[in-house]
């Protein structure tokens, strides 16, 4: 089947799509988007995170032929027009919130997204916002640097 | 082919994409040499999805690798069909153990003993018997579901008792492993007993006695990014292997005799590595994915689902520890007994290794006289286990210490005093008959993770009542703090860093030093494996403050340059840093000695200054700027490539253990403050703070970054981690995420940490290896402070609800 949809703000479609493929499939091995990741594809680890219309959800367990017709913004959807990081990819950075990476386009989407609808979180909300993305490397306490980080600067730059 | 597809096609062409590009970094704001929390290279591709990881590989005609593995854990194969999945449409190949190109058909990091495919016989449950290429990774699955293997299954040994009893199958039937002469029973992979002292005499001296059996879990890596790789065959008849891996010279060493090709038509490269922590230190897809490529004469990739990672590396050994501890009255230990035995599972990987660690720090950081110790690994039908962080000392750490605060309770002392009293230091003697050379700061550590503030009690308490989120049972709501108690823990444990027992351990780093632009710059190339844990980022502050430049290259990390040995062992930077510096040292000569011939004559503080290279320039120790790098380099450029080995260690008696088996020691202690529903058996830790000793923090963000790693597997296995492993079928009963819980930022309370940097004067920089140390003494804290919580013995890991509701 062909599957239509909007990654990004751009149109992007794809052919021959067996309808058991994920969403998380077809970016990745179709669209030329593997910044998301494929960490367990059973809905469990985070590292597929997109926003599909907005809301976050595990790209693995969306079958593709849901998303036709719809928005999907994915970490390489984060960054401004010229490359320039969004604030809470340049904290990720600063903070060290980063190792391996491998969780790390997920948390930037479902942290993205927090902020977003909560622009000044508590620790609690942070944990709570973020309990679906799971980290090996970190002990996810830089993660926890990284989102306070940003939400400071998004405060002080309003 | 969508227009992305056909974009990637155009810029890709022949050669694949998302393979690794060297890292450039550049002004980082500060002089970005060591000793500063300088940013990683990678960070930036890493946030915006663009950073390639093995997974992440693409190939324009590539096809799908799938390995079929076995569904039981001991059988003997008695026919193996593969007709129908041939003949489905899409499927290029399907390879068994009679397709294998040479007579080299095992691998193994030390011994040889694991088959590339099951050869009639599986071990253990979850074997690779059969490999599958397609154009689509469902039809290489689908097809792979249809290759009919007939088992006739064998009974299965699982632990000590049935491995060693009378008349037991043996594993390995006809072993002629450099072990098997010295074992007491076949199916011991390998033993090491260390006997010091009198422990007989000692015990008589001791006014207490403890003794305590432990048993520790199964615990898997859970490295989030899959096994995975692109095999390319190439027009030499070669292959290009690209692939996320911990070392890639070993796994050259073991693939290339297996494909019949010569190491150097065995090109690797390393790929994009999503975390390792020891479970790539074997190989997984390597050798499958080039017969893939060679038999069908294109690109194969094969990436392992979740389900099939937990089959696709070997586990932490799971073990069971008996100990007897005396001490005085007055708190001084008299004697240790104890009996260390690690279920290797079905094929040795490093259990040999792991044994040698266990065995001989088997104690802790304790001065202990008199010492009887033996540990040993097992060959049994259970999943392989070779290599996870902490290696051995993790288990003992688990039990030691928790005898040391049994014993401090049967004395009536406080369990960090009585640590304290029996702590090592500089000077120490370890039951090797080492002696400990450089800092050994163990009550020092005890002494500041103690004095951290606690956090507040009932810290869940806010102005709008309790916030679940901070106690036991989280947002499941069970409990708004009625029923919880608090306890508090302390453990302390000590690692050996880089490899041990006469190892011949080096790394290798070549470094070239050129002006580009009128200014000088470095690049880096090893083929160190990064994975995570910020080698790139040192080995470029490294080449900062040896060269005097500011811009820094990192080439990818590939077979073209000498071995950077393993990621593991808390080693890389004190191996392949020492290289780099090593190699920067040469360099540097090298540009002095070009600068002496085109400028000597010109100030006499050439021929008689200690000379660095500073700022982009040649400099006097007093400061004076002589000349700038680029102008000493004009278009000459130096480039060396040297090797780099840590003081030489030597193997451990057999017989008694005594030996100078080990490089250097790491130490870390922790505080646990844990708060349990102890009606419903839930546990929240709320704070594990640790103080280590790291002897130069050569980038502080990241050594933190690695504590607090470190000490958040300990935890995990503390409470939550374990594969089950069926006793009666050797099966494993949970691979997945939904059944194995790892901790999540919910489960993982605040980490404070207190950093000491005692310089090691053997190590370069004074660094000590710190990667692993955590992971040791936070799992025994978080038992010991549930054990003072609740009162109970718990003796083993990972505690469940039921262990401390006693339903
Ligand atoms: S890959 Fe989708 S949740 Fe893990
Ligand atoms: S940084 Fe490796 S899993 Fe999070």
């Amino acid at each position: 089947m062909r599957v239509t949809f909007t990654v990004n703000g751009r149109q992007a479609s794809a052919d021959d799509v067996w309808e058991g493929e994920s969403l998380l499939y077809v970016l990745r091995e179709r669209l030329g988007l593997p910044g998301s990741k494929n960490a367990c594809e059973q809905g469990e680890c985070g590292s597929c995170t997109v926003r599909l219309d907005g809301v976050p959800v595990c790209s693995c367990l969306v079958a593709a032929g849901q998303a036709q017709g719809r928005e999907v913004t994915t970490v390489e959807g984060l960054a401004g027009p010229e490359g320039e990081l969004s604030t809470v990819q340049q904290a990720f950075v600063d903070a060290g919130a980063v190792q391996c990476g491998f969780c790390t386009p997920g948390l930037l989407v479902a942290a993205d997204e927090l902020l977003e609808r909560n622009p000044e979180p508590s620790d609690g909300d942070i944990r709570e916002a973020l309990s679906g993305n799971l980290c090996r490397c970190t002990g996810y306490e830089k993660i926890l640097d990284a989102v306070r980080l940003a939400a400071a600067r998004t405060e002080g730059a309003v | 082919m969508s227009t992305a597809e056909q974009n990637r096609a155009a810029e890709g062409g022949r050669t694949p994409t998302g393979v690794a590009r060297g890292l450039t970094q550049g002004a980082t704001g500060t002089r970005g040499g060591i000793g500063e929390s300088t940013l990683r290279p990678d960070g930036v591709l890493k946030v915006t999805g663009e950073f390639a990881y093995s997974s992440d590989l693409w190939h324009e005609d590539m096809l799908w690798g799938h390995t079929l593995r076995s569904t039981v854990a001991h059988a003997r194969i008695v026919s193996i069909d593969t007709a129908e999945a041939l003949a489905t449409p899409g499927v290029y190949a399907v390879l068994t153990y009679d397709d294998l190109p040479t007579e080299v058909r095992h691998y193994g990091l030390e011994i040889r003993d694991t088959p590339v495919l099951a050869h009639g016989k599986v071990r253990h449950h979850g074997e690779p018997v059969a490999l599958v290429a397609a154009d689509h990774p469902e039809t290489a699955r689908r097809a792979a579901a249809k290759i009919r293997v007939v088992y006739e299954e064998l009974p299965v040994v699982t632990d000590e008792a049935s491995a060693t009893a009378p008349g037991a199958v043996l594993v390995h039937e006809d072993r002629d492993d450099h072990h098997s002469g010295h074992v007491p029973h076949p199916n011991i992979v390998h033993r090491q007993p260390i006997v010091r002292g009198d422990a007989d005499a000692a015990a008589r001296r001791a006014d207490v006695v403890v003794r305590g059996e432990y048993v520790f879990g199964m615990q898997d890596q859970a490295f989030l990014g899959p096994e995975s790789g692109l095999a390319v065959p190439a027009e030499d008849g070669g292959v290009d292997l690209y692939v996320a891996t911990q070392w890639l010279h070993s796994d050259l060493r073991q693939i290339a005799p297996v494909l019949g090709l010569p190491e150097k038509k065995v090109r690797m490269t390393l790929s994009g590595v999503g975390g390792a922590f020891g479970g790539r230190e074997d190989l997984s897809m390597q050798i499958h994915g080039c017969l893939l490529a060679l038999r069908t004469g294109k690109p194969v990739k094969i990436v392992y689902n979740r389900f099939e990672s937990f089959f696709g590396h070997v586990h932490r050994h799971p073990a069971k520890l008996t100990y007897e501890h005396g001490a005085t009255r007055e708190g001084k230990l008299t004697h240790v007994r104890c009996r260390i035995v690690l279920d290797g599972g079905a094929y040795a990987s490093s259990s040999p290794a792991v044994v040698g660690n266990a065995a001989s720090l088997g104690v802790g950081p304790y001065v202990v006289d008199d010492v009887d110790i033996e540990a040993l690994a097992l060959y049994t039908n259970n999943p392989p286990c070779g290599a996870m962080r902490g290696f051995g000392a993790v288990q003992a750490c688990f039990a030691y210490e928790a005898q040391m605060d049994k014993v401090a309770a049967e004395l009536g002392m406080d369990p960090v005093e009585f640590r304290q009293r029996n702590a090592m230091e500089q000077g120490a003697v370890m039951p090797t008959g080492q002696v400990v050379d450089s800092p050994a700061p163990v009550a020092e550590l005890l002494r500041r993770v103690k004095a951290m503030p606690l956090p507040p009690e009932r810290q869940w308490e806010t102005t709008e009542g309790a916030d679940v989120r901070a106690l036991p049972g989280g947002l499941s709501n069970t409990t708004h703090g009625e029923g919880v108690v608090r306890g508090i823990g302390y453990a302390v444990g000590i690692k050996n860093v880089g490899f041990s027992e006469g190892f011949d351990d080096y790394s290798t780093a070549r470094v070239r030093i050129e002006a580009i632009n009128g200014e000088a710059v470095a690049t880096v190339h090893t083929a160190m494996a990064e994975v995570g844990q910020g080698g790139v980022t040192v080995h470029a502050q490294i080449a900062r403050s040896e060269l005097g430049v500011t811009q820094v290259t990192i080439n990818p990390a590939d077979t073209q340059v000498g071995s950077a040995g393993s990621t593991s062992a808390s080693r890389q930077t004190y191996m392949t840093g020492g290289a780099v510096k090593n190699t920067c040292e040469a360099v540097r000569e090298k540009v002095l000695a070009i600068g002496r011939r085109k400028f000597g004559t010109y100030h006499p503080a050439w021929a008689t200054a200690e000379l660095l290279l500073e700022d982009g320039h040649v400099v006097t120790d007093g400061g004076e700027k002589l000349a700038p790098i680029a102008e000493v380099l004009e278009d000459e450029a130096v480039d060396l490539e040297l090797e780099f080995r840590h003081r030489p260690t030597q193997p451990f008696d057999l017989r008694t253990g005594q030996g100078n088996g080990h490089v250097q020691y790491s130490f870390a202690a922790h505080r646990a403050v844990v708060e349990v529903d102890t009606e419903l058996g839930l546990v929240k830790v709320v704070e594990l703070a640790c103080a280590q000793d790291v002897g130069k923090a050569l980038n502080p963000l990241s050594v933190a970054g690695q504590i607090q790693g470190g000490s958040t597997q300990g935890l995990g296995v503390a409470v939550m981690e374990e594969i089950v492993v069926d006793p009666v079928t050797a099966k494993v009963r949970n691979p997945s995420f939904t059944d194995y819980l790892i901790p999540t930022i919910l489960d993982t309370p605040s980490m404070p940490l207190d950093i000491l940097e005692l310089a090691d004067e053997h190590a370069p920089y004074g660094l000590r290896g710190i990667g692993e140390a955590p992971t040791l003494s936070s799992t025994p804290a978080v038992l010991a402070a549930i054990r003072q919580a609740t009162g109970l013995e718990l003796n083993r890991t990972p505690v469940r609800p039921e262990h401390l509701t006693g339903s």
